[in-house]
């Protein structure tokens, strides 16, 4: 592989990344779309450059590596498929608030930021603890017929 | 054993299924269980006594080597005799106690054979892994049991206590068993026992991992809290889970490793200390308790400490000693209980100062009362004495500083223990009680019990007396079941009478001291609060919960801040970062390669770059879509430098395809990106793309510096015409020698137009959106527009159209033999769609086929995937190629190859894709104020 396809698939690469670093969906998307191309210029230049893999047509010792072809033909297309989904999510995103930024989950900031407070949990511990003591009254215990669910009177 | 393992689940399943339908019949069922489990057990007994254990094997998932293992020895059988005997009691005594008509009891009932079961399986479970299964069976029976009355509060928390500790207990125990089986080569109990694994850190730390479960699950000191709070449960089931059974299984677990573990590194200093600290600190506080059941529920925590000390010592007279303190406890422990639910049951109250005197008719509670506290402390002529003779004089064989200490500590607790078995005794007679109390507490008394609440307990006090009297009974049992855990054990002869020895001196000291406990009670009370004054186990859960729900909160707060970029650029980061690293320290430079390859290269890279950072920087959506679109046709200009026409083809249709799509969807948002960035976030997303962009280069430059050996492309070069039937290699790759994935692929890409549409359509038009045909052929709504449509341009596109579908319908046919095949050719199919739709609307594209774009879709998957089984029903492997040369006329011949039919179906997924895209964005736009009222009316 040559330094100028090399750098030419970093420099999509890095475009990529940067744009998938962004908020709105329609940048995300297209870095994404620069990220596929990035990565297929790596797969047909790992392969051998030459003459198209045609039996028949010329030498196959000047062919060109059908393997990597192939496996880039498959990503074209599924990418096609993949930038259809993440359109109509872009889509979805402004019908449903006129942006098709993405925005921080609500739930995860004031968990991030206050904790999640679990009162059912304090409570527990704080009933756990005197479980175990029956010597805390002085008194004798009340009289009670239903000692559990489902006890014989 | 699996039939009955299978007949517990089948019963405790149907019981819980029947709910309260069943009344009292329900604990008959679910008794069934324990009774057959106990006759299976007469009937093998005498061979297991003669040392010929039961085996059993199901093969469950051979090739994992996962197999139900299951064996009963002695040990096993002793085993077995409390949980299915004990079983059967208190059943009988449950039938009694509960109400047959409550609500739950039905529940409750299915419940205990469930956990009857599965106490069942962990004793006779002869693999690690199935040993664990079981454990865990019973720490979920035995929280659903705990929290049985789930509208108290109370119960719940102890439920959950009991759970989050033994759960936890036993995750740590799966860690161990695993590394122990590793280090093993088995997981098979009795093949690791009597071959154990070289002593070593793996094997220490596989120890302390099971011991961690052990002692979770025996209540060792420090998880001893969640046993007394798990006395909430009705009494049968503390009597049986809590004391005689469940609570065993970490004491089984010791007794099990012990001969064979004793003397590795940490084990025997570990496991006697906890025990030993286990027994002195239960006994401390059963002496302060005023509830029975809870003094009970202490003094178990104690004699569980007492039992894992003696296993733990594991020497061959410990390990008798502490079966015979087994079988013991768990007599006394389940009658003791039982006298204390039949008190609470007729007096509604346990609380020892409230407690009258027992009157005629409680002789039987009263009489096993006094012999459970008596084998208990280790009264002479009761079986607790001979189990706690035993153990003392087993460790009083050893020699060294350690066994003097365990002596000591064994003593003392000794002492406490018969203290609170007197306090208990005392109390249950009522000697401890208040006047008052007591004359208000009998007066509203229900009067003795019935005979199912006495009788149980009765029994086993009996058992106690004439094994305390004639303990060479028991000889036979308790010989099998040590021999069966240690072969060096000699042959058993329990006696009563020993000789004046050190363990009678040790035994007499514990009961004198613990006469003085309880006599001196008033004076010792005082000091004995002080000593509530160390960590209680109940605190350290408490603090153990709140610490573990406040790092949940910030781990979740570090690791899920709820924002995109933050986790993409986490991805990216570590993308980069960690081949970037390997590449600095593991890679040898290999120099720097050619600068260019070929001059075509350098046009070909500036226009795919210009155009790459143009999308990236412009500010309007369009345009960015349309550099998008540029750098993809640049893209089609490589391939071709590269040799590679079919890609070139393919990725032409599809950019124009995406190009139409983008322009589709973008019409609709806002044209400019609003642009608020704070220039630190800039820097950061920059900094993370050029280090992304750096590895690349240098990964980019290692991998591809050496001429890659391709043997796998030449080998495809080479078999594609002989084999795949076609000239063009990378169509044989795709349909044939790769069809598989190729498969999979269309199969994804129609799931993913699925999402597309349902996402497209959801909220908007309710009325079409739900799997109807969108629009009737007949009713397709009159083109908005017409009267702009020019005729001229709506032929010439008619005609282009023609000619460009009968170009797909050749690249699909020729394919195989020449640029072109199913991805392409449907590709310039949509393209050739997108053209009728650009001249007449999406009306214009359904009129095209009366079958919906889902069809198509669906079609081409079915094709596909039938071309791919065909071959399976003749014999063949699964896309297995075949052809057939036909001769029509005038056309010569002409070879169809199964290949052909799989690449139709690729072709009719790609046209299905493009319908779908136009299906979903094709329509005009809504309203501006449409989409805010629909959302409003969803939410």
């Amino acid at each position: 592989m040559s330094v100028l396809m090399a750098a030419t698939a970093a420099i999509l690469f890095a475009l990529g990344t940067y744009l998938l670093l962004q908020r709105k969906l329609s940048r995300i998307i297209i870095g994404i779309g620069l990220l596929g191309h990035g990565a297929n210029v790596l797969f047909v230049n790992a392969g051998r450059r030459g003459r198209a893999p045609l039996i028949g047509s010329a030498d196959p010792d000047t062919f060109a590596d059908p393997m990597p072809q192939a496996l880039v033909l498959t990503a074209i297309v599924i990418s096609f498929g993949v930038t259809a989904l993440l359109l109509a999510l872009a889509y979805r995103s402004w019908v449903l608030t006129e942006d098709d930024e993405v925005a921080d989950d609500v739930e995860d900031r004031s968990v991030a930021k206050e904790g999640f407070a679990d009162s059912e949990l304090e409570d527990e511990a704080a009933l756990v603890a005197d479980l175990e003591s029956s010597t805390e009254d002085d008194e004798p215990a009340p009289i009670q017929r239903e000692v559990g669910e489902g006890v014989a009177p | 054993m699996t039939i009955l393992l299978a007949l517990h689940a089948v019963l405790g399943l149907a019981a819980i299924a029947a709910g309260d339908r069943l009344g009292r019949r329900a604990l008959w069922l679910g008794a069934l269980g324990p009774i057959a489990a106990v006759g299976w057990l007469l009937g093998v007994l005498p061979g297991v006594l003669d040392d010929r254990p039961v085996d059993e094997v199901v093969r469950w998932v051979p090739a994992l080597d996962l197999d139900l293992q299951l064996r009963l020895d002695g040990f096993a059988a002793l085993m077995v005799v409390l949980v299915s005997g004990i079983g059967v009691l208190v059943f009988v005594y449950a039938g009694r106690y509960l109400s047959p008509t409550g609500p739950g009891v039905a529940r409750l009932v299915g419940l205990l054979t469930l956990f009857s079961g599965s106490m069942f399986g962990l004793v006779v479970a002869d693999n690690l892994i199935a040993l664990y299964g079981f454990w865990e069976l019973t720490s979920i029976t035995s929280f659903l049991l705990i929290g049985n009355g789930h509208r108290d509060a109370r119960a719940r928390a102890a439920a959950l206590q009991a759970l989050l500790v033994t759960g936890a207990g036993g995750l740590a125990m799966l860690g161990g068993f695993i590394v122990l089986g590793q280090a093993a080569g088995t997981y098979r109990l009795s093949a690791l026992l009597a071959d154990p694994p070289e002593a070593g850190a793996a094997v220490t730390t596989a120890l302390v991992l099971i011991l961690l479960g052990a002692f979770t699950k025996s209540a060792q000191y420090p998880f001893n809290a969640w046993l007394p709070g798990a006395m909430v449960a009705p009494t049968p089931v503390s009597a049986y889970l809590h004391s005689a059974t469940m609570v065993k299984a970490g004491v089984y677990l010791i007794a099990r490793l012990a001969p064979a573990f004793a003397e590795v590194g940490l084990w025997r200093p570990l496991v006697v200390t906890v025990g030993v600290v286990t027994m002195l600190g239960g006994g401390l506080r059963a002496l302060r308790q005023t509830d029975l059941k809870l003094l009970l529920a202490m003094g178990t925590v104690s004699q569980l400490g007492l039992m894992v000390a003696v296993f733990g010592w594991g020497t061959p007279t410990a390990i008798t000693a502490g079966c015979v303190l087994l079988l013991g406890h768990a007599f006394f422990k389940a009658g003791a209980f039982m006298v204390v639910g039949a008190l609470d049951h007729q007096h509604g109250t346990r609380d020892l100062r409230a407690l009258p005197r027992p009157t005629r008719g409680w002789g039987p509670v009263a009489a096993t009362a006094v012999v459970s506290a008596a084998s208990m402390a280790g009264v002479p002529l009761v079986m607790g004495f001979i189990g706690k003779e035993a153990a003392l004089a087993a460790i009083a064989e050893s020699a060294g500083g350690g066994a003097v200490v365990a002596l000591i500590g064994i003593t003392l607790g000794s002492a406490l223990t018969a203290g609170y078995s007197a306090r208990f005794a005392f109390g249950a007679l009522g000697r401890l009680a208040r006047p008052d109390a007591a004359a208000e507490c009998a007066a509203s008394s229900l009067g003795p019990p019935a005979l199912a609440l006495a009788l149980p307990g009765a029994l086993l006090a009996a058992a106690s007396v004439v094994l305390g009297v004639l303990p060479a009974l028991e000889d036979r049992l308790i010989g099998a079941a040590a021999t069966a855990l240690d072969r060096a054990v000699e042959p058993v002869h329990l006696a009563l009478w020993h000789g004046f020895e050190l363990p009678l001196l040790l035994s007499a000291i514990a009961l004198l001291g613990g006469a003085a406990l309880h006599r001196g009670r008033r004076t010792v009370d005082p000091v004995l609060a002080l000593g509530h004054t160390p960590a209680s186990s109940a605190g350290l859960y408490g603090l153990a919960l709140r610490g573990l729900n406040a790092t949940a909160d910030r781990v979740t707060g570090i690791a899920q801040p709820g924002s995109l970029p933050i986790y993409l650029g986490v991805i990216a980061t570590t993308a980069a970062v960690i081949p970037g690293g390997m590449l600095l320290t593991g890679a040898s430079w290999p120099g720097w390669p050619d600068l260019v390859e070929t001059p075509v290269h350098v046009p070909v890279a500036a226009l795919v770059l210009g155009a790459a950072l143009a999308a990236s920087v412009v500010r309007r959506r369009f345009t960015a879509a349309l550099y998008l679109g540029l750098v993809g046709y640049a893209m089609a200009g490589l391939f071709v430098v590269q040799g590679a026409p079919d890609l070139a083809l393919t990725q032409v249709a599809i950019e124009t395809l995406t190009t139409v799509l983008f322009v589709l969807v973008l019409r609709r948002l806002p044209d400019r990106f609003e642009h608020r960035t704070p220039p630190w976030r800039r820097a950061i997303r920059l900094s993370v793309a050029g280090a992304v962009g750096a590895t690349v280069f240098f990964l980019a430059l290692a991998t591809g510096a050496e001429d890659p050996p391709t043997p796998t492309s030449d080998a495809m070069v080479e078999r594609a015409y002989p084999d795949g039937e076609g000239r063009n290699v990378v169509n044989v790759v795709l349909v044939d020698f790769r069809g598989f994935d190729t498969l999979g692929e269309i199969t994804v890409l129609t799931a993913g137009a699925i999402g597309t549409v349902a996402l497209a359509r959801a909220g908007r038009r309710p009325h079409r959106g739900d799997g109807e045909p969108l629009v009737p052929e007949a009713e397709h709504p009159v083109p908005a527009v017409p009267l702009s449509r020019i005729a001229t341009l709506d032929i010439s596109v008619k005609v282009v159209f023609t000619a460009v579908m009968v170009g797909s319908l050749y690249l699909l046919f020729a394919g195989h033999n020449q640029p072109g095949g199913g991805f392409a050719g449907g590709i310039v199919a949509g393209a050739a769609i997108a053209l009728r739709y650009v001249s007449g609307g999406i009306d214009e594209v359904r009129r095209l086929s009366r079958s919906q774009p889902w069809t198509v879709l669906g079609s081409g998957v079915l094709i596909a995937a039938t071309t791919a089984l065909v071959p399976l029903l003749l014999g063949g492997a699964v896309l297995e190629s075949g052809s057939v040369t036909l001769h029509p006329p005038l056309l010569g011949d002409v070879k169809l190859t199964s290949a052909l039919a799989f690449d139709v179906g690729v072709y009719l997924v790609v046209v299905g894709l493009a319908l779908m895209v136009f299906e979903s964005f094709g329509d005009d736009p809504p309203p501006r104020s449409d989409p805010i009222t629909t959302a409003k009316g969803e939410s």
